[in-house]
């Protein structure tokens, strides 16, 4: 049986059934235009993550996570293969074409491996926070919540400045993105509805949300969909040549390459990802930068817009 | 509950009356267009959960509503350069809440049709008169839009009640898209009314090719021809049925348009194609072959 109020809607109306952002159409905002006149925004993140041995998986297991009985060495120790061995060779990969990424590290891995956030801080490459570890997501009834979000930010502050949040699994509560705009994080990487930034509300605040993909994803495409290299290497150079040839008619795009060292950093893999850059960096107009100065080239570009429209 | 359906007799593809389209085409080929809206956070359905992940569900919620802002604009862009119509597939509520979506469509000359009102509200469980409201809302929501009968179904995130197909008939619709039984249409049996089955598809939809069968683009698109040259060849003998069901949250993703536009030109660049909406394919079926495939069937005696 149905009750009758499952067929009332009380939010059927103009926009969204929401009050975070507006409903906005992508094609129909004033043209951006990137420094030096670029088409496209090359942005790549790469998450460096810690799945720890006892991980309980609450409210549910993100992906990547541990799968046997305890104690999983065989996940646990592949997934921090990333951290010692992959995230150099995408280093390597990107370095070749003087790429800077964004890392969205979680805070335990700056802890534990701090060797590595000097090499990523020393490369001027950005530190986005990606919480505390692979087995603390943020959802609805957690306990303690902005402690979490405090103590990310702290492991992470001490050699960084971190402006950008990556939810692991991109996981949120309800309170999730007014707690991190309190804590002074100005964009965040969870929603993929937009190729673009938007502004989304925030307590009495505004964040941005940055269109980190969740299709663009070596582990979406290589460990979900079980795809070949050379599928990822295509859906790269897809996605690249379908928005530098839109940007020509509806002014700059954003590429935005997700990146897990522990899954793209094998030696058999790294090969697809230094193709698709090599594709991309041929092209004139490709701007590579982290996450913040796209989202600052993007709001310096609206206000000269005089933000006419959402 | 019923052992079969009863919706449809048995009649097999080599022995039924010879189905002729328009102009000597040998496919009657749509693109159904999914254009959803699902909620962050719909009353709970006995029956199911709209999303995978406890509320608010961040990553389905905003990878849904990606269609709306930015794939159905692309995914329109490649439409109108191959020349195709759409059929719109339509959660209703998104008259209100995307009118500029609905407008695009309208101005096109597309059809639209009703995929309930939500994506996120389920008939599983319905009332015959909660059905009846929700049927009607459709076809209110659709004719004050556009100011177009509303003559197809596909039921909300393909959800029903054993009455669903008897209640569309009898409130005036002519197709149904909700049975995969075909590669031809059909007479469906229900109470009252005439009532086809236009096949639309579930190895088509991309939906089914993306997050069930995880292809990757350029193998839909090799997906999408092989379908379509085996129908092209058998519409030779008597007409067939191709539909591409789409969802722009999925097919207007960057990395995904070219192969699905390169699959459409391929497919609109042949001479004995009719560039079809499934009204018309419904309309012409229903006035010429209905009667005749109801005479030709034969009834079905369980054991």
């Amino acid at each position: 049986m149905i009750s009758d109020d499952y067929l009332e809607y009380p939010k059927r109306r103009y926009g969204m059934d929401h009050e975070r952002y507006e409903w906005s159409i992508l094609p129909r905002r004033a043209p951006i235009s990137w420094p030096g006149g670029a088409r496209v925004a090359l942005w790549v993140t790469v998450s460096l993550q810690w799945f720890p041995l006892d991980m309980k998986g609450q409210p549910f297991k993100p992906p990547g996570a541990l799968q046997t009985a305890y104690p999983d060495l065989r996940h646990y120790t592949l997934r921090d293969y990333g951290n010692r061995v992959g995230v150099f060779r995408v280093m390597q990969a990107l370095e070749r074409h003087g790429i800077r990424a964004s890392a969205a590290m979680n805070a335990a891995v700056a802890s534990r491996y701090p060797a590595l956030l000097e090499e990523i801080v020393s490369k001027k490459w950005e530190v986005v926070a990606h919480g505390l570890d692979m087995d603390h997501l943020h959802y609805e009834g957690m306990k303690g919540e902005a402690e979490l979000i405090s103590e990310a930010l702290r492991l992470l502050g001490e050699k960084a400045t971190v402006r950008g949040w990556l939810s692991p699994a991109k996981s949120e509560s309800h309170q999730t993105l007014d707690l991190l705009a309190e804590a002074g994080i100005e964009y965040v990487c969870d929603w993929v509805n937009d190729d673009m930034p938007y502004e989304i509300r925030a307590g009495g605040k505004t964040l941005h949300a940055m269109p980190h993909s969740a299709d663009i994803d070596d582990v979406q495409i290589l460990v979900a969909n079980h795809h070949a290299e050379d599928d990822f290497r295509d859906a790269l150079v897809d996605q690249f040549d379908l928005l530098h040839e839109e940007s020509a008619r509806h002014g700059g795009r954003i590429l935005a390459i997700s990146l897990h060292p522990w899954a793209i950093g094998q030696p058999y893999r790294i090969g697809a990802l230094e193709s698709a850059l090599a594709h991309m960096m041929r092209h004139p107009g490709v701007w590579p930068a982290t996450g913040a100065e796209i989202l600052d080239a993007w709001k310096a570009q609206r206000a000269a817009q005089g933000n006419s429209t959402a | 509950m019923k052992r079969d359906p009863g919706l449809y007799d048995y009649l097999p593809y080599t022995r039924r009356p010879k189905i002729e389209w328009p102009n000597g085409a040998r496919v009657a080929f749509w693109v159904a267009p999914n254009i959803e809206f699902y909620e962050l956070e719909p009353p709970k359905n006995p029956s199911r959960a709209a999303w995978a992940r406890p509320a608010p569900d961040v990553l389905n919620y905003s990878y849904r509503d990606y269609g709306n802002r930015a794939g159905f604009w692309r995914m329109l862009e490649a439409m109108d350069r191959c020349g195709m119509r759409g059929s719109v597939s339509l959660n209703v509520a998104l008259c209100e809440h995307h009118p500029e979506v609905i407008e695009a469509c309208v101005e096109r000359g597309w059809e639209l049709y009703s995929h309930g009102t939500y994506n996120t509200r389920y008939t599983f469980g319905m009332s015959e008169a909660q059905e009846r409201a929700l049927i009607q809302d459709s076809i209110d929501a659709i004719r004050k839009a556009s100011g177009q009968k509303l003559d197809g179904w596909l039921a909300p995130a393909l959800t029903y009640t054993e009455r669903t197909l008897d209640l569309v008939a009898e409130m005036g619709l002519s197709y149904v898209c909700d049975l995969f039984h075909d590669d031809q249409p059909g007479p469906v049996k229900t109470a009252r009314g005439r009532l086809a089955s236009v096949p639309y598809s579930l190895e088509m939809n991309d939906v089914i090719a993306y997050n069930v069968n995880l292809v990757s683009p350029r193998r839909y698109g090799e997906i999408l021809r092989r379908q379509f040259d085996r129908l092209y060849a058998e519409g030779a003998e008597s007409g067939t049925v191709m539909c591409i069901p789409l969802h722009p949250y999925l097919i207007g993703q960057p990395y995904r348009l070219k192969a699905f536009e390169d699959a459409l030109a391929y497919i609109t660049g042949h001479d004995k194609v009719w560039l079809a909406t499934g009204r018309e394919i419904a309309r012409h079926f229903i006035d010429r072959y209905y009667h005749a495939f109801a005479q030709a069937s034969h009834s079905v005696h369980d054991f």
